[in-house]
């Protein structure tokens, strides 16, 4: 689909034809980011957007010094006015600073799950596709019972033993994507495994633990990346949903998912924009990332890195391109 | 024709004191669903210290898992080691704990594999990787002497520009350097014995010559001995001390590289040689190939394997299995008929 934009899309950026013809001393960060813009244009705005969650998250006190939990009975149930950006909720609270401090928490449930959820990803990918035969066979056969199992059946049973709260949201959705990830991982290393210089370290003498970091981790990061973009939206969307169900983090903790049911549910005739902006707000945030994760995995593709691959991209490009 | 003599004494002289690596009995299977497949099927050889024996096969023949079994490298399961002895160095191998054996790969006995394509990590740079036996080894201790040994390294491969070289990822090499550097890598901790499977295999022939000339150099001025596995019999006639020519995961004949040019012995041997092209044929001269399909290793024919194919075939060949029997000093064969007086 972003294919199809590309030619409308490419001239619109103009600073980039112009950066184009000294591009000796640029570093890679930078050499990619121009690939991005030039040829996933809406991954570039999907880029954009987790910048200004991402910011929005960091400043979110400066943004909205009051605080998300300011109560102001006299403005109860405002429609959205230059006063209050997006109206105020039953009790009085600007919706706009509960949405900037909702940012800050789905960034930090966000990327703590998804952190813990990739380690436990690679962990349990790389260890049950190296190790193979028995082990892996039964560490594969436990993930798909895992996986049978309807994720919300898991988050509801796991937190109500546990009990609301940030970290015990953290806790049991990183573990739930982690599981899951792990077939991804796995994957990744059953093809690595097998190359040839897998074989040679073996011959000079490398342990396993060595192996295991220097010559098959490297080969899997580029599916860990995409993985890790893609869980990102998947934790947030999670989140709001174990939030919406009661299950999240407990009010009065500004969770979209939670303003959502709590106050957008009971008051969607009177205040609409009471369910329409964290809706939209978590729209978007969703959109954003996930447009961010696809074009790192088209511009990531394995096909694209090493010598071969490298040159193969340079004369499609050349062909193509220009 | 002088380097030839050379190495005749040279082995007279190593003849006397004990192999460095001593084969006895090998026997590597992979199961798989529909049964065994014996891909080493009682392999007997010696590797002295200094010298360099060949095995020659075609594909399938088993000598690339009779390596990999040496250095205990067979993926296992599906591969096993059933049974055999491989002593080296007074040691044997197939007894040595996981924790030993590893530090014999690379340090002792050092493994360069045909592919210099894919046996370099595009990730690392050569230096990286040649670092990685010294590390792994410990041979070399703090980053500034594990890099002059690496350049050391490069240099004795002839890699032009060493210092540039050593920070280049594999990408940047040609198949020839590559192979190069795999041969520094596999120098690196100066091992008694070299196994190259096949080391010029995917090489253009001028670099095939070039890689060969040094190795054969390297363990030469270094006294390394080395195995080297090849289809290529020109390459065997020049750079090999002995030679075992492997059918069907058995040793078939065994003799110094002369004696298996000019008078082979066993018919597999003497059909590998009829099928190579020669200078001093007539030309139009046809090849003659050799009847027939390599037996399926999972359902080896009854006595020899070799005997369907064979035109010498009697009916002993096709019920008792031949051992290796001795012919003269270094020429060995497994086979029931007597070529001379079949001929």
């Amino acid at each position: 689909m972003s294919q199809a934009i590309q030619p409308g899309g490419a001239p619109g950026v103009a600073a980039v034809p112009e950066a184009q013809p000294a591009p000796k001393q640029r570093g890679r960060f930078v050499k990619f980011m121009i690939r991005l813009v030039r040829e996933r244009p809406l991954g570039a705005v999907g880029g954009l957007i987790c910048v200004l969650l991402l910011l929005t998250g960091i400043f979110a006190d400066v943004i909205a010094p009051e605080g998300y939990n300011a109560i102001n009975p006299i403005d109860r149930l405002q429609p959205p006015s230059a006063t209050y950006w997006f109206g105020t909720d039953q009790l009085g609270r600007d919706v706009f600073a509960r949405i900037v401090h909702g940012a800050r928490l789905s960034i930090i449930v966000a990327f703590a799950a998804t952190t813990l959820s990739i380690v436990i990803s690679a962990l349990i990918g790389i260890l049950s596709g190296y190790a193979g035969g028995r082990t892996d066979l039964t560490v594969q056969r436990f993930v798909d019972g895992w996986m049978c199992f309807p994720d919300l059946i898991i988050l509801i049973v796991a937190v109500s033993v546990l009990g609301p709260g940030t970290w015990q949201v953290i806790l049991v959705l990183g573990l739930l994507f982690g599981v899951a990830g792990s077939r991804i991982v796995r994957g990744a290393v059953l093809a690595a495994k097998e190359n040839v210089y897998v074989h040679a370290a073996r011959a000079i003498g490398a342990s396993t633990p060595r192996i295991l970091w220097y010559h098959i981790l490297p080969n899997v990061i580029p599916p860990i990346i995409v993985l890790y973009t893609t869980r990102l939206a998947a934790v947030i969307l999670a989140e709001s949903g174990l939030s919406f169900l009661g299950l999240g983090i407990p009010p009065p903790a500004p969770s979209w998912g939670g303003m959502l049911s709590m106050d957008g549910r009971s008051y969607m005739f009177q205040a609409p924009w009471l369910a329409i902006i964290p809706g939209l707000a978590l729209t978007v945030a969703v959109f954003g990332i996930n447009m961010f994760g696809d074009a790192l995995r088209d511009l990531l593709d394995p096909r694209m890195r090493g010598g071969g691959g490298r040159y193969v991209a340079r004369v499609r490009k050349r062909a193509g391109g220009k | 024709m002088a380097s030839v003599q050379a190495e005749t004494t040279a082995a007279e002289a190593t003849a006397a004191p004990a192999p460095l690596l001593r084969v006895r009995g090998l026997k590597t299977v992979f199961r798989q669903e529909h049964g065994e497949v014996n891909a080493v099927n009682g392999v007997n050889f010696d590797v002295r210290p200094g010298e360099t024996v060949a095995i020659v096969g075609e594909s399938g023949s088993g000598k690339s898992i009779t390596a990999m079994s040496i250095l205990r490298l067979i993926p296992s399961p599906p591969g096993e080691i059933v049974d055999g002895e491989i002593e080296f160095a007074g040691r044997d191998l197939l007894s040595l704990s996981e924790e030993e054996i590893r530090l014999v790969r690379g340090n002792e006995i050092a493994m360069i594999f045909q592919e210099p394509m894919s046996s370099l990590n595009p990730v690392l740079t050569i230096g990286q990787q040649l670092a990685e036996p010294l590390i792994v080894h410990k041979r070399v201790q703090g980053k500034k002497a594990i890099r002059e040994r690496c350049l050391e390294l490069l240099r004795q491969v002839r890699i032009p520009d060493p210092e540039r070289r050593l920070d280049c990822y594999p990408h940047e090499f040609s198949g020839g350097m590559r192979q190069r550097a795999m041969i520094a890598m596999g120098l690196a901790c100066e091992p008694r014995l070299i196994i190259a499977d096949e080391p010029t295999t995917a090489l253009d022939v001028t670099v095939q010559a070039q890689i060969l000339e040094l190795l054969k150099e390297l363990t030469r001025t270094r006294g390394t001995s080395m195995i080297l596995i090849t289809h290529d019999l020109g390459v065997v006639a020049r750079y090999a001390d002995r030679i075992n020519v492997m059918y069907a995961g058995r040793i078939v004949e065994r003799g110094t590289a002369q004696e298996i040019f000019n008078s082979p012995k066993h018919p597999y041997t003497i059909g590998l040689m009829e099928s190579m092209p020669r200078l001093n044929q007539p030309a139009g001269t046809r090849l003659k190939p050799i009847p027939g399909q390599p037996p399926d290793l999972s359902k080896l024919p009854r006595g020899c394997a070799f005997s369907p194919r064979c035109r010498f075939a009697t009916e002993r060949c096709r019920q008792e299995t031949p051992e290796l029997t001795q012919l003269s000093a270094e020429h060995w064969k497994a086979c029931w008929v007597d070529i001379d007086e079949a001929v």
